[in-house]
């Protein structure tokens, strides 16, 4: 072991300004407390929050726990975010591609998409899409429907519902088709590299994905049908859209938001991955035999993946934390709802910021974890 | 000649395929042409659908003729080359076209032609397009916040005299150029930070900030007969100590009458707002997060495990969490967490939360260029006989940094873009002042032309400073 006396000197030196500073606030904050007759402690979840929250995707009202609340903000935090993510990755991989196009009107048009949004503050993007854009859409009564069944109004988007029979059955059916989907493709790799041989994996798959599901339901039982929202009249000027499934207008300018300005970053990195990958190699695929569409599949997307996932995480990590941002078009997502209303109603400072936070970095964290595992299953393998 | 064959134009009829087809592709143009920009449908008489799409396929068959490979006409094989490919790019390419003729007509009309720009009230805005009048009237709030009026020359005096003192490093000849990394780093913030306390702010705050001046100057003064060796630490501790000496312990609770400034109103920080307070927030959470961040970067690359575990537990937490939270702690958790008497003013909270959060990006970024570095930079400075401090200021920093201005310039762009939100803890800059304007009961229904002046302004200045870090980054590509 190379230890040395001499440097314990500035170690220490560090840890005790940090223990001082953390001692400092600690001490403060007791005696603040006890100024203010406060006590610390995280009781107050279990209490009645008896406030209402707008837009729940499970059963809350004002009768629930605070820490039910905190569970309203958490899942609306995360399906806000899993929306974003999914529409700003398709949205990004089309613009990086089209950036690469050798067609000037739509290599330009890509590039100005990207050098407009990224160079305008997420917050007001937000807010131009809340107060302003979606602000000129109709009301109930005078909204035209998309297919007959689809309302766009200024009270937000109404979309039919799904209505279930034997749902269960159905995912089961889901889960059954991609299992064997997983199973089919180590197996048609492994046929691949003892024989050479390929088989027709994504036909194969297809197949499975869509057989399952239907044989549910011939054969399981399951039915579906739809709730087609209807427009009911409240009061001679005041109409509302029932039945069906609606979608918040914070909701809908909130995912528009975080996708259209996330996407430019991803669009960025998409690009920057395929044009990472050396053109001796798509040269060296082409001499070997390989049509366009298998140079593209088996030697450049595997080398551009390898460039573009890091930072690809990254713009998912900035994306969930700038779903905080809802708290300013007052869509009910943690920081409303918790480091907000719950804040104002309990005054436990430091508890809610605090387990705020930690959330925060929870969800930070996971995310990172996962992709750093699909990171490590596409990186190069060395020998 | 040969036989002209519609499905696979050569070059042998060339200029049959030509005249067709530009005729073809110009007819689709001048039919979308017509329709945005003077209502006239020429194929109005078809079928809705129909009508619609005739110029679409007109397009088509038009740029499908003049596809004519090494034509030996140089604009064609330009045109060809650039966007018409092939059948799919060519589609791509016409429904661009006609997007942008059709799109002119109403973003004129809304900016330019039915905008109304006279008058001071909202009754002038009766046409259809843009109320330039709003941002006219609001113009005041919207550039310097609920500062008052007669004292904005403050605000614009401090602003022209800090930019032409950042100019400097242009006239600087080649004597002075050696000074001028310590006059950036040191001596402009230093002035910067008295321009925004005696001019912007005014008032008392000066009286605190004496004890600090006093404290310098001491321990300057006895800095000279300290040795050498001793120096670093020296500066680095006695002159916090002596300020909190003087502050606290001696000259408690007595005010010094140093340099009062009489005739400046003191204008509560509460007050500043607008753009203004978007530069002066960006400015220095600019010049305050990159030291941290820097310290941090080679915190986490140290060999003490100490300092390396907690460099990295400060840079995860601030990289896990939203700006958002940590404003919300800035505001409603950091007050416990000082004496109860202590206040500090909420600027000055937002500002040190800012840069704490953007040192831990910077301090990311920062780790990147010092591992991109080869080890043979350290090795070689070591065997120089260069100490720790030596080797990273005089060798691997200059070098590492000169890698990492694209980051450094992206964390930047970000600190630009985060400072609207600081609504949360109640001040106000321009997306602020804004979200108030249109609030106010007698400019009811302009949401759209404040938000689209904010997004030109903040689009000019962040386009500008990416093309800034740009050229930097050139001017200082070495090769290695």
């Amino acid at each position: 072991m190379n230890f040395k006396v001499k440097d314990l000197g500035p170690q220490l030196i560090t840890v005790l300004a940090v223990v001082l500073i953390f001692g400092f606030f600690t001490y403060n904050a007791q005696v603040n407390m006890e100024n203010r007759g406060i006590d610390f402690g995280y009781g107050f979840l279990s209490q009645e929050a008896s406030f209402d929250v707008q837009f729940s995707l499970i059963e809350y009202d004002g009768s629930h726990s605070y820490f039910r609340a905190y569970l309203v903000g958490l899942l609306n935090t995360i399906l806000v975010s899993v929306i974003g993510i999914f529409l700003a990755t398709i949205l990004g991989i089309i613009v990086g591609i089209a950036r690469l196009s050798s067609n000037y009107l739509i290599n330009k048009f890509a590039a100005f998409y990207v050098e407009f949004f990224r160079n305008i503050p997420l917050l007001l993007q937000l807010f131009f899409w809340y107060f302003a854009a979606l602000r000129t859409l109709p009301l109930p009564q005078e909204a035209e429907s998309t297919f007959g069944v689809f309302f766009l109004t200024i009270k937000g988007l109404y979309v039919p519902a799904f209505i279930w029979e034997n749902f269960s059955i159905f995912f089961y059916s889901l889960v059954a088709a991609f299992i064997s989907v997983i199973f089919i493709k180590t197996y048609a790799k492994k046929v691949q590299e003892s024989q050479g041989k390929q088989i027709p994996v994504l036909f194969i798959s297809i197949g499975l994905i869509l057989i399952f599901p239907l044989l549910s339901f011939l054969i399981g039982g399951v039915s579906l049908s739809f709730e087609i929202p209807k427009l009911k009249q409240l009061a001679t000027t005041s109409f509302v859209f029932d039945g069906g499934l609606s979608l918040p207008p914070e909701l809908i300018a909130l995912t528009l938001a975080l996708s259209l300005y996330t996407a430019t970053f991803i669009a960025e990195c998409v690009r920057a991955g395929v044009q990472g990958v050396g053109k001796g190699q798509k040269e060296a695929a082409a001499s070997i035999g390989l049509t366009p569409n298998q140079v593209l599949k088996l030697v450049v997307m595997p080398q551009a993946l390898r460039i573009i996932i890091p930072p690809t995480t990254n713009q998912y990590l900035n994306l969930t934390k700038n779903s905080s941002l809802a708290a300013a078009i007052a869509y009910p997502d943690i920081v409303l709802v918790f480091a907000g209303t719950a804040l104002m109603q309990t005054g436990k400072a430091i508890e809610i910021v605090s387990i705020t936070m930690f959330t925060y970095l929870s969800l930070s964290i996971s995310i990172s974890v996962l992709m750093n595992w699909y990171n490590k299953r596409i990186a190069i393998k060395e020998k | 000649m040969s036989k002209i064959n519609f499905l696979k134009p050569d070059k042998s009829n060339l200029y049959n395929y030509l005249y067709f087809g530009s005729f073809l592709f110009f007819v689709s143009i001048l039919d979308v042409f017509l329709n945005s920009f003077f209502k006239i449908n020429l194929t109005g008489f078809l079928p809705n659908f129909l009508s619609f799409i005739l110029p679409l396929t007109f397009g088509f068959i038009g740029l499908h003729l003049i596809r004519i490979e090494y034509s030996g006409i140089k604009n064609l094989d330009l045109l060809n080359k650039h966007i018409n490919t092939n059948n799919f790019n060519a589609v791509l390419s016409l429904l661009i076209i006609f997007i942008i003729i059709k799109s002119i007509p109403s973003a004129m009309s809304w900016f330019v032609i039915d905008a109304s720009f006279g008058g001071d009230s909202k009754d002038v805005c009766t046409g259809s397009g843009a109320c330039w009048t709003y941002i006219k009237v609001w113009m005041r709030r919207f550039m310097y916040g609920m500062y008052p009026n007669g004292e904005q020359w403050r605000i614009n005096l401090s602003f022209i005299a800090l930019a032409l003192l950042g100019s400097v490093g242009y006239f600087a000849t080649d004597r002075f150029k050696k000074y001028l990394t310590l006059y950036y780093v040191v001596i402009y913030p230093f002035i910067a930070f008295l321009f925004i306390f005696f001019f912007i702010s005014g008032g008392p705050v000066f009286f605190d900030f004496s004890y600090g001046i006093i404290a310098a100057i001491l321990s300057i003064i006895v800095g000279f007969f300290i040795p050498n060796k001793f120096k670093f630490y020296y500066f680095l501790i006695v002159p916090f100590l002596l300020y909190i000496l003087l502050k606290y312990f001696i000259f408690y609770e007595e005010i010094i009458e140093l340099g009062k400034l009489d005739g400046l109103n003191w204008v509560e920080t509460g007050a500043w707002g607008g753009l203004s307070l978007t530069f002066i927030i960006s400015f220095f959470c600019l010049i305050f997060c990159f030291p941290i961040g820097m310290a941090f970067a080679l915190g986490r690359r140290s060999g003490f495990p100490l300092i390396r575990y907690i460099s990295i537990g400060f840079i995860e937490f601030w990289r896990g969490v939203p700006l958002i939270t940590v404003l919300f702690m800035s505001a409603v958790m950091f007050p416990m967490f000082l004496p109860a008497d202590f206040f500090i003013d909420k600027l000055v909270r937002c500002i040190i939360a800012i840069s704490l959060f953007e040192a831990a990006y910077v301090a990311e970024v920062i780790r990147g260029g010092l591992q991109a570095l080869p080890r043979g930079q350290y090795e070689a400075a070591k065997s120089l006989g260069m100490g720790y401090w030596r080797m990273h200021v005089f060798v691997i920093l200059p070098q590492a940094l000169k890698l990492v201005i694209p980051g450094i310039a992206n964390t930047f762009l970000a600190l630009v873009k985060d400072t609207p939100l600081i609504f949360v803890v109640g001040l106000l800059e321009i997306v602020g002042m804004l979200n108030l304007a249109k609030t106010n009961p007698e400019w009811l229904g302009f949401a759209m032309e404040g938000y689209v002046f904010a997004a030109i302004i903040f689009w000019i200045i962040c386009y500008a400073m990416s093309k800034y870090s740009y050229n930097l980054e050139e001017k200082y590509k070495t090769d290695r």
